[in-house]
């Protein structure tokens, strides 16, 4: 149906440097008027810059948009918008204290005699969102309403200001299913009325229930473009990930797994993850997969209290625990690497000697020191055991790479001696070299008896060291895999769910 | 030991030489600045009133250089000092001992410390906004201690602490340095200081890394309380009375400044009480100059102001960053092989 009509924006060999980076590598895309086109890949492949490119907040180093065949090159979002293209991103970028109305006319009010017209306002607000299919009072402040309402607002003010290519940024991240159909149902009306939407999202089901193509980015180059009618979420989500699919059996050493050491029941917290259950045993690698935004974040954090969970029970080694507080988790010999290394990890200005000895001592308490002694020799056998690249154990942690820092914050979990360690992208932005030694140094904790649960995007990685991964996909486990199951094929094909075996 | 000397030392220099060169402006200005005198079994001299007259701006900067440790701020501390100076006068009068006074005072700001650290760590009310709620009652509950009026009192005891003299030296000299040590030590020789630091650089990895920084938080604003209740009973006694409207009034913004000319910053993490004391002493120092001069206590507003902004501009990352380009370009350039060998031909 689309090749039957001229494109209304056609981008061609975009290019987008920055300093030491190249974000978009000559990137083409075509938009054809009516139809929902999906922007994929994972986090730092290009779809924001992209879409900033579109939308003039950046301005393109090379290629040209042609807009209904005419070269155009917005200067600024505003530019953008009376071109014809209109935003709508994840968090509601609308005034919530003004009224509905108000927010649909903001810039634009209908005026009489040079005064606004709060009346014609009001009629013209409804009318405008009558044809969204949203029956609600324009006259109410725009808080009164539900964040899917909002964003349908948020939609109804875009398509009113540009009316030629609607841009949305996952916009249904923060919303619930119901919700989710409700922004779908006006997409498909604007659909119908021949506006080019273009439908950024994390959500594989979503991309293939509302559109009709997609690109997929990675690494700032186009993958591949693809009517999705006859294609698989296994092709996508293959070309999302760009692995190298060979299925290889890693020789690992037979698992010799201990007792039951952590038992998650129905464990979980309304909007956050959906309750799942989990059990890890000694000596065992549990490895989480899935797509950005499944949980796996989540899950780790939940199981280490920093989120508090609202439903379940814990069990250690049996005993029923409590897992409201990292301090807590940390009682029970629980660590967790976060995967916001600089946010949630380092202590930035603090030194590298203070950060590895920061569990431990905030464990003991603050009344019982640590003698300085002590620090000195745990810090340089941490070093030196995990080979940490530094000028001087005095030097602030943030001077140091983040390979070496994310050793440095697994220094400062072992010392604590856990017996569950928690990774979160344990690998994450660190050179290969760091790269290797994390992955041979979870392999020598698993042997040494600890229990581990590492989420990774890095599917290779999960496949060498997991003795079992469990799957997320939603926020929900979707698949347990085992011994000779664990392979990368299956990972994907879990996490693209092509059987549909259980229904949703 | 020599290499922790020597850190401290580095870190305190830039104060040191600004003290130093404030001194030396009241020697200019009055050129019997430093002689010291001892009569009637007391020292006297414009150094040692320096050291006495920045006794509550001393003391208070000691708390409030933990509280800005963590990104906090104390702007009730001034309202705190007019509360303790209250309460020690009332109790006194009632008949009760100076030692029961000074611990009621002393109670008191603590309470008063709880109650902000509870509001910032629990209820996470934005520090200078939970604190502004005492900075502007405090005074009304210091008025209600006092019945409005202006309590005084002849206690010797209590008068000791702020008029009196332990050999030959002023008392509340003593205190403040005491004071200033024994917080040091604490906060230095235990984890708590390095704790503090941690929360006021990162407070989410901080509680990740199981640090339990609700405590922590509370803890600095009971300190703070203390510190500042401490100052109200010495103001109290130095004037034999607790005037709940003048007492401590702006000493907040002195002992904020105090930590600020003492190279904390504002943003928290890295602290030092030692060089937020010699603020304190700088600050004082700016005072007696102007006074020693003759020129219209008037002056002393502006001039501190432009200190503040003297400084402020110094600590901005933009100047920062320009010092350091302006270093790094007056530095010959390390030699370059290549790039020489480039030019040679020319």
């Amino acid at each position: 149906m689309a090749s039957a009509t001229e494109p209304v924006l056609e981008c061609r060999g975009i290019s987008k440097f920055f300093p030491g980076a190249i974000a978009l590598d000559a990137v083409d895309l075509t938009l054809y008027p009516g139809e929902v086109h999906a922007l994929l890949g994972e986090n730092g492949a290009g779809k924001s810059t992209l879409i900033k490119c579109l939308t003039g907040a950046y301005r393109r180093d090379a290629g040209k948009i042609l807009l209904d065949g005419e070269e155009i090159s917005p200067g600024s979002t505003q530019d953008s918008q009376k071109l014809g293209i209109g935003t709508v991103y994840q968090e509601v970028n609308l005034l919530p204290n003004l009224t509905v109305a108000e927010n649909l006319f903001l810039g634009r009010q209908p005026t009489r005699r040079g005064l606004i017209s709060q009346r014609k306002m009001l009629t013209m607000a409804g009318d405008l969102l009558a044809e969204f299919g949203l029956r609600i009072n324009p006259a109410e402040p725009l808080s009164a309403y539900s964040v899917a309402v909002q964003q349908v607002v948020a939609i109804a003010r875009a398509v009113e200001l540009s009316g030629k290519v609607l841009i949305l940024d996952e916009p249904t991240a923060s919303l619930d299913r119901d919700e989710v159909q409700l922004v779908f149902s006006v997409v498909e009306k604007l659909k119908a009325r021949g506006l080019a939407i273009v439908f950024i999202t994390h959500f594989l089901d979503q991309v293939f229930e509302i559109s009709d193509r997609a690109t997929v980015l990675r690494n700032g180059r186009v993958i591949g473009t693809r009517e999705l009618k006859n294609t698989s979420q296994t092709e996508i989500v293959t070309l999302m990930l760009g692995r190298q699919l060979e299925d290889r059996i890693q020789d690992r050493a037979p698992a010799r797994t201990g007792d039951t050491l952590i038992e998650l029941k129905d464990f979980g917290k309304r909007g956050v993850m959906e309750p799942f259950d989990l059990t890890v045993r000694k000596g065992e690698v549990v490895g989480l997969a899935g797509l950005l935004g499944s949980g796996r974040t989540e899950t780790a954090g939940l199981i280490f209290g920093a989120i508090q969970a609202d439903q379940g029970e814990a069990l250690l080694e049996g005993r029923k625990i409590g897992l409201g507080s990292p301090r807590e988790a940390v009682a029970h010999r629980f660590a967790l690497c976060p995967e916001d290394r600089k946010n949630d990890g380092i202590v930035g200005d603090l030194s590298v000697r203070e950060n590895i000895i920061l569990a431990l001592q905030a464990r003991q308490g603050w009344f019982r020191p640590l003698p300085k002694a002590k620090v000195n020799e745990l810090a340089e056998a941490y070093v030196k055991a995990l080979d940490i690249r530094l000028a001087s154990l005095d030097m602030p942690i943030r001077l140091l790479s983040g390979g070496n820092q994310q050793k440095a914050l697994l220094a400062r979990w072992l010392a604590t001696n856990p017996v569950f360690l928690i990774l979160d992208e344990p690998t994450r932005g660190i050179d290969v070299g760091a790269h290797a030694e994390i992955i041979a140094l979870i392999e020598k904790l698993r042997e040494d008896g600890m229990a581990l649960l590492v989420a990774s995007s890095e599917m290779e990685e999960l496949v060498a060291y997991s003795t079992r991964v469990i799957v997320l996909r939603d926020r929900r486990q979707v698949r347990e895999l085992k011994g000779d199951e664990i392979t990368t094929s299956n990972i994907v094909a879990a996490i693209a769910d092509d059987t549909m075996a259980e229904a949703v | 030991m020599s290499a922790h000397v020597h850190s401290t030392f580095r870190r305190i220099m830039p104060q040191l030489i600004i003290l130093i060169a404030v001194l030396f402006l009241n020697f200019l200005v009055f050129p019997d600045f430093f002689r010291i005198e001892f009569q009637h079994g007391r020292l006297f001299g414009n150094l040692i009133d320096v050291l006495n007259r920045g006794a509550p701006t001393a003391l208070l900067c000691i708390g409030m250089t933990l509280v800005i440790a963590t990104k906090g701020i104390d702007l009730s501390v001034g309202a705190v000092m007019a509360i303790a100076g209250a309460v020690a006068a009332s109790l006194v009068v009632d008949g009760h001992s100076w030692q029961t006074a000074l611990l009621g005072a002393l109670a008191v700001g603590a309470i008063c410390g709880l109650w902000n650290g509870v509001l910032v760590a629990v209820l996470r009310i934005q520090p200078i906004v939970a604190t502004l709620v005492l900075m502007v009652a405090g005074r009304g509950i210091a008025q209600l201690v006092t019945e409005g009026t202006i309590l005084t009192f002849v206690n010797p005891g209590l008068i000791h602490l702020g008029a009196g003299t332990v050999i030959g030296i002023p008392t509340p000299i003593l205190i403040w340095i005491a004071l200033g040590l024994l917080v040091t030590a604490v906060v230095r020789k235990t984890a708590l200081g390095m704790l503090i630091e941690a929360i006021g650089i990162n407070e989410s990895s901080s509680r990740l890394a199981g640090i339990n920084s609700r405590v922590l938080i509370v803890s600095v604003y009971l300190i703070s309380g203390f510190c500042a209740a401490l100052a109200g009973v010495i103001v109290a006694a130095d004037i034999k009375g607790a005037d709940a409207n003048n007492a401590g009034l702006w000493l907040e913004l002195d002992a904020i400044l105090a930590v600020v000319i003492g190279g904390n910053s504002l943003l928290g993490g890295r602290f030092s009480i030692l060089a937020s004391l010699i603020g304190a002493l700088i600050i004082q120092s700016v005072n007696s100059v102007i006074l020693l001069s003759g020129m219209p206590p008037e002056f002393n507003l502006v001039i501190k102001a432009l200190i503040i902004i003297a400084i402020l501009v110094i600590q901005s990352p933009t100047v920062k960053h320009a010092l350091y380009i302006l270093r790094a370009s007056a530095e010959p350039l390390p030699s370059d092989p290549i790039k020489e060998a480039k030019e040679s031909p020319q």
